[in-house]
């Protein structure tokens, strides 16, 4: 057992931080929830030439070669920094399936474009059905030829709207079991027949709904194993979980910080609120629920990173998150007080992206009814 | 980072299983554990007694110890994995006072004399501690104690009285902090001394739990004399001394594993309990209760790996354990009512009828429980220190 970070994670944790600090400053973080691409190019080039599009990225790809849990250091400072952009929907949604189960061929195109910053890709996986459950896809793509024809409604697509690729979860095979039979195919997403529409969040982050009519793909486009699709999903939801968890911690743990400053600031009564008792309480609380979630977001980041079976570790680690970080960024604006409701204060910017976060890759009941599974009941 | 024990971690933790799995087979009838239950029938502290024996016999008592106190110096992370292994096997054998409060004290601060008199009869079992600490006006703010010490010749003369004192009918010993210096500020005038509970002028009395079970005790100083060799550390310096080793003690492995055990039996339960027409398990708000309490528990287990983790490498905070005790002991609370409520009216029956579910055990936790978030630091204690502490907050 060891569990401290590695050397080079701290360096890269230092390096993230910093650059955050410096790059994308919540003026930034303010100027890219109103604009319509939420996507800053500036940034988006030089994070990829420090390597980090391409962190987990082969360098046989034109990656950095570096492991899950290096990924997960560095989502947490994104998570910090309200990073906005296509970060999370290309290098975790659109660069792990493909690592996972992309022909080497489709490796060698997609890759090396995705580590240089030069594509950018969304994972169009979610419908109207609003469920991470093989049942939810409906989207079909029916085989032509040496060509796919896709036609279906894609719901709540990250990023789908500056993508370059679309990496689409559509059903292949008909009157089987729901994970039998689904397929991801790549879609260019300047294909005839794309239609997409930005929904506005909670969160200012930039989703929207993606109609696919009669969209022709190549079928050398097609990651992995045709109709085998599901399992692929599962495991990329369960990454995706994790990363996402990390963001979420990030976040939390600037939450945490910032509030404290205030209480020590912030004099009522002619003493600083966070002398009393039930400002300490409530801080100490959101403390301790914060680094629990942060010790099983390591925990199932390390299983996810062996390899290992760890539906149960990921679940355990979104519930967790989804609770800590809903409560403490709550808290930290209650602290605030009046002044924290407000638009102009950094702590919204938390407050409305711990509800997003919170529902995405497993909200709390989804991951409460996993666990309830797994431990046999 | 690795979470995954080493070769060696591995072979301690299955040698550890093993023995206790063993162990728990020799358990009385009826013993449902539960944390101290061995102090509170006959039955249970020959089992106690039984079990130190042949730990004291392996030397398992003494495993962190330094090796010239016969100890083998196993790491923070091993002590946790033999903490969750009697834990959750509810096999007692371990005098936690006298391992876990009053040793690191000893090894930290006693002279070589007192450690060649006190360690050996530890790693023996021949000895079994009760912690003299809190007073009837001395609880959370234990440094306002005022059992009073006075020295006399080679002794010193002890008038006071210590309350919630656990298992103090069945110690052999008591450790004891009384005040040396009136007149010093509260922490400073405090003196860490050791004692024989048969020492003339010693009184013990029983304080029943709310179930009736006989764990704490008040015991009375009357004219104790104790001689002066029978000090830890420096007079007037018993505050320090008793700090050594009370972060990682308060770090909680053992209550997280012990409440594992008793959440798989009450998930075997809702699986062959049939309620309304299906097996509880069936139910979803059941299986979601089961899991949250499932996911707080692995989320205090992972912290105590860390505490130890972090202690091991000399670098442990006062929030870490602090979060650790009041999240784990909390849980237990929750575990409890929870599963009380799910089992539903069988839940409240006691032990005895052949209807009271799982031995009654919970409608007994669900009492018992509630000492642990006041013990050793209570809940509020705990925010506390995580707020002044770990996260500077002003006390004033």
């Amino acid at each position: 057992m060891n569990l401290d970070l590695t050397e080079e994670q701290q360096m890269l944790k230092t390096a993230a931080r910093g650059f955050f600090e410096k790059e994308f400053p919540k003026t930034l973080v303010r100027q890219m929830e109103e604009d319509p691409s939420g996507h800053s190019p500036g940034v988006w080039k030089k994070m990829a030439d420090l390597g980090w599009i391409g962190l987990v990225i082969p360098e046989e790809y034109g990656g950095s070669g570096l492991a899950f849990l290096d990924l997960v250091i560095l989502l947490e400072e994104m998570g910090r920094a309200c990073l906005t952009g296509p970060f999370f929907s290309t290098a975790v949604l659109g660069a792990l399936p493909i690592l996972a189960a992309g022909t080497p061929e489709l490796k060698k195109e997609f890759l090396p474009r995705i580590a240089r910053g030069d594509m950018i890709v969304a994972l169009a996986l979610t419908e109207p059905s609003a469920t991470y459950e093989a049942a939810g896809i409906a989207a079909k793509a029916v085989q032509d030829k040496s060509s796919y024809v896709i036609n279906g409604t894609k719901l709540f697509i990250h990023d789908a709207h500056i993508a370059d690729y679309l990496l689409c979860v559509a059903r292949t095979r008909f009157w089987s079991k729901p994970e039998d039979g689904i397929s991801l195919l790549l879609v260019d997403a300047r294909s005839p027949g794309i239609k997409i529409t930005p929904l506005l969040t909670i969160a200012d982050d930039k989703q929207n709904e993606v109609i696919f009519e009669n969209v022709v793909v190549p079928e050398r486009y097609l990651v992995g194993e045709l109709d085998q699709g599901w399992s692929v999903v599962q495991r990329l939801l369960e990454q995706a979980a994790v990363a996402k968890c990390a963001e979420m911690v990030g976040g939390a743990d600037w939450v945490v910080e910032a509030t404290v400053a205030y209480a020590k600031e912030r004099v009522q009564y002619g003493r600083p609120i966070g002398s009393f008792g039930s400002i300490q309480h409530a801080l100490a609380e959101m403390w301790t629920e914060v680094n629990m979630a942060k010790r099983l977001t390591y925990y199932a980041a390390w299983a996810v990173e062996q390899g290992l079976p760890c539906s149960m570790e990921v679940a355990m680690a979104k519930a967790m998150v989804n609770e800590a970080y809903k409560h403490s960024t709550r808290m930290a604006v209650q602290i605030h007080g009046a002044i924290g409701t407000t638009r102009d204060h950094d702590v919204g910017l938390y407050y409305r992206r711990a509800r997003q976060a919170a529902l995405l890759f497993g909200d709390t009941d989804f991951c409460r009814e996993k666990v309830a599974q797994e431990m046999g009941l | 980072m690795d979470f995954k024990f080493t070769p060696e971690q591995e072979a301690l933790r299955k040698e550890f299983e093993e023995f206790f799995t063993g162990e728990e087979k020799n358990a009385p009838e009826d013993w449902v554990g539960g944390h101290e239950a061995d102090y509170n029938t006959e039955q249970g502290w020959a089992y106690h007694r039984s079990v130190a024996g042949k730990l004291a016999k392996k030397g398992w008592l003494s495993l962190p110890w330094p090796g010239k106190y016969g100890g083998k110096e196993i790491g923070y992370v091993e002590q946790v994995i033999f903490n969750e292994g009697w834990s959750y096997h509810r096999v007692p054998g371990f005098n936690f006072q006298g391992l876990m409060i009053l040793v690191p004290s000893l090894l930290e601060y006693g002279s070589e004399e007192v450690k060649a008199k006190w360690l050996p009869p530890i790693a023996r079992a021949e000895t079994e501690w009760c912690q003299g600490w809190t007073e009837p006006n001395a609880g959370s703010d234990l440094a306002s104690l005022t059992t009073r010490a006075v020295a006399d010749g080679n002794d010193y003369v002890i008038n006071g009285q210590k309350i919630w004192t656990t298992g103090a009918q069945h110690a052999t010993h008591i450790f004891l902090m009384a005040r040396t210096d009136p007149n010093a500020s509260r922490h400073a005038g405090l003196t860490y001394f050791l004692s024989e509970m048969d020492r003339p002028g010693i009184t013990v009395r029983p304080l029943l739990m709310m179930d009736g079970t006989h764990v704490f005790n008040e015991v009375f100083f009357d004219n104790v004399r104790i001689p002066k060799e029978y000090i830890v550390g420096q007079v007037d310096r018993g505050w320090y001394v008793s700090m050594a080793g009370a972060n990682f003690e308060r770090s909680g492995s053992a209550t997280v594993a012990g409440s594992k055990r008793d959440l798989e039996d009450l998930v075997q339960f809702c699986r062959e309990t049939p309620r309304n027409g299906q097996a509880l398990s069936r139910n979803p708000i059941v299986r979601h209760k089961l899991a949250d309490l499932a996911i707080g528990l692995e989320a205090a287990g992972q912290l105590a790996y860390y505490c130890a983790w972090m202690q091991g490498k000399n670098a442990l905070t006062i929030a870490e354990p602090s979060a650790s005790k009041w999240f784990s002991t909390e849980l237990w609370v929750r575990l409890s009512n929870t599963g009380l409520e799910v089992m539903g009216l069988y839940g409240t029956l006691k032990q005895g009828s052949k209807w009271a579910a799982l031995k009654g055990k919970f409608q007994s936790m669900c009492q018992f429980s509630l000492g642990l978030t006041i013990a050793a630091g209570s809940t509020e204690i705990q925010k506390n220190l995580i707020a002044w502490v770990g996260l500077g907050l002003p006390r004033k």
